[in-house]
């Protein structure tokens, strides 16, 4: 029984890693190529679930909606990094930070204007719908399987963009000297729009997945922002194998942490007060996993200094 | 400069006032809602320290707010309750009394600090950047599962800590009390970075393989510029807990660390009075735009957004005079 549990978990775990990959992964090449720390990169994620919720609610079909929530944060995207990223690319970090901050307020407040502040739905198809029997006693959700997949297909995908495309060779290249390649004729600041606005479709596109399962509604990319940033750090910022790796390390270890760690402490304490400390520092775990790493490599896994 | 000194013995002499005017007006509303302004321009005050004068950009200082604040309000909960705190090692009951509260929280927004500075100092960057900001979510969600404090509901205290001989729960009265110590924190500001030591942490911030080779342990140099912004910080914490009676998680949360950065950078990096100037605006934007519009959040990121890009040195920088052969 308790290695069924534990496998379902693990898949749950691994699902959550996956979402966060396509968060960390968009975050990441940003960062590496542009240099620019973004704090508004949640508000994608909710941008995608917007425009999935509003094209769902006209059509009433989930491939248009998902369709709608790439190209809806892409445009998004596009505009943002025209009218106000673009001026922040030569600022220090600060700067960075605080604009993107004030970005968040501004985004999330006039998605409130549009939306209303009440949350939306999405519904998953209804081929989606239902479990799947994977092992004897394990069957698993369908939609849940489908996320999985569609994130390592992603992953395969931008492994093969960044590897084996033109516009991956100016993307490493930026990565590496952005002078240089300006110098060599490649126009920089459109690589650069179509690098935010790739990160952004990516983060939409989680953002309307997870807002099947979850609610749709103003503030859900925060917390997710937060979970990405702890990701790139531990992956080493600027790399996208470290953000795969770094986000199923996260995935699994807060899914796993959060029911299991309480499990593991009732052996040693009474069961009550395991519960509650379990909770809190399985809740907590994510980050004591993220100081650790840290501590013993101050750039990431996966980072170069 | 000179001009930016006149201007804060103007912004002393209103804060005087305020009170009379308070009294005279018959509103104490304006009272209170000055002594917010009073307590997160400390926590600001207190972040611009690191952040201003020393390059550390510190994206989780609402551990050490919180941190102040959840003292307070644990001290005093168990003091109006008469419960022990713990028995082991030592017998510790709780308080309501502001000067055993302080101490207390001095002590603990300080180790606190020492123990989030020796880990994050030894990154740079971005990474210092993120993982001060992991170690407040850590706190964060910590508060929020751990259900003896009210968790996720907060911790109510039905009454302001009391100090010595006079009425805390009289609104001026308490806003002579962080009057004061914003006048202390920005006398330690001012003595710190005129002192010796405040020449080694500026100069930290333009350039340290520099201040290294002069033979200046900058590990320690930044490490102690840290403990101190953390104290102040912790301080206005615990003030923001008695002015609000009332703690929660999200004193924890990201989106404080973030708003106290704002103050620091909205009326000024690295100005003795900017971080309070700031968080005047920042309440007062939010005090006027929220009579208009429910959306004022909106109208308050697009207005951040401008300073940043056309300002970018804060509302103090407005009013200084440029001289003839500056741009």
């Amino acid at each position: 029984m308790t290695s069924i549990l534990f496998f379902e978990q693990l898949l749950n775990g691994v699902q959550f890693g996956t979402m966060l990959f396509l968060m960390s992964a968009g975050l990441t090449l940003i960062f590496g190529v542009m240099g620019l720390i973004n704090l508004a990169h949640g508000s994608f994620y909710m941008i995608g679930a917007f425009s999935a919720a509003l094209i769902a609610g006209l059509t009433g079909s989930f491939w248009l909606a998902l369709l709608a929530s790439l190209s809806g944060a892409a445009i998004a995207g596009v505009l943002i990094e025209i009218i106000i990223i673009r001026r922040l690319y030569r600022r220090d970090h600060l700067d960075q930070v605080l604009a993107t901050f004030a970005l968040i307020l501004l985004l999330s407040e006039g998605v409130r204007w549009c939306f209303g502040a009440f949350p939306l739905f999405l519904d998953i198809p209804s081929n989606l719908n239902g479990t799947l029997p994977i092992l004897d006693n394990l069957i698993y959700s369908k939609y849940r399987l489908f996320i999985i997949m569609m994130g390592f297909l992603i992953a395969f995908g931008l492994y093969i963009l960044i590897t084996k495309t033109r516009l991956g060779v100016r993307i490493r290249a930026g990565q590496n000297d952005r002078q240089m390649i300006s110098a060599l004729g490649v126009d920089i600041s459109k690589l650069y729009t179509i690098v935010f606005a790739l990160g952004a479709s990516l983060a939409g596109l989680a953002g309307a997945m997870i807002g099947a399962i979850q609610s749709v509604e103003v503030g859900m990319g925060e917390p997710i922002l937060i979970l990405a940033f702890v990701v790139i750090v531990i992956g080493g910022i600027g790399s996208i194998k470290g953000a795969l790796i770094g986000s199923i390390l996260v995935g699994v270890t807060d899914t796993i942490g959060r029911i299991f760690l309480p499990e593991v402490l009732k052996i040693f304490m009474e069961p009550a007060s395991a519960t509650s400390v379990g909770s809190s520092i399985g809740s907590m775990l994510i980050y004591i996993l993220m100081a650790l790493i840290l501590i013993i490599k101050p750039s990431g896994l996966f980072g170069k200094n | 400069m000179i001009i930016e000194k006149f201007l804060n013995k103007w912004i002393l002499f209103f804060l005087l006032l305020i009170p009379i005017l308070g009294f005279v007006l018959e509103e104490p509303y304006y009272i209170t809602l000055t002594t917010k302004v009073i307590i997160l321009g400390i926590a600001g005050i207190g972040l611009n320290l690191a952040l201003g004068y020393c390059g550390l950009i510190s994206f989780g200082h609402a551990a050490f707010f919180g941190l102040g604040g959840y003292v307070t309000g644990i001290l005093s909960f168990h003091a109006l309750n008469s419960e022990l705190m713990f028995s082991w090692p030592f017998i510790a009951s709780g308080s309501s009394n502001m000067l055993v509260i302080w101490p207390i929280v001095i002590i603990t927004s300080a180790l606190l600090s020492f123990i989030i500075g020796v880990l994050s100092l030894r990154t740079t960057g971005v990474y210092f950047i993120m993982i001060t900001l992991a170690f407040a979510q850590m706190l964060y969600f910590f508060a929020i599962s751990w259900p003896n404090y009210g968790g996720e509901d907060g911790l109510s205290i039905y009454m302001r800590n009391s100090f010595p001989m006079v009425n805390t729960m009289d609104p001026t009265t308490f806003y002579m009390i962080c009057l004061f110590w914003l006048l202390l924190a920005v006398f330690i500001s001012a003595k710190l970075i005129n002192s010796s030591f405040g020449m080694a942490f500026q100069a930290v911030k333009q350039n340290e393989e520099r201040v290294k080779s002069v033979g200046i342990e900058t590990f320690k140099v930044k490490l102690l510029v840290f403990i101190i912004s953390g104290t102040i910080t912790g301080l206005a914490g615990s003030l923001y807990t008695d002015l609000n009676r009332f703690v929660s998680p999200s004193v924890l949360n990201w989106q404080m660390s973030g708003e106290i950065m704002v103050f620091v950078i909205l009326g000024g990096i690295a100005r003795l009075y900017g971080p309070l100037v700031g968080a005047a605006f920042f309440i007062v934007l939010e005090q006027t735009l929220g009579v208009y519009t429910e959306n004022w959040q909106f109208w308050l990121g697009l207005i951040l957004i401008l300073e940043i890009l056309y300002v970018r040195s804060g509302i103090l920088s407005l009013f200084e005079k440029k001289l003839k052969y500056e741009k």
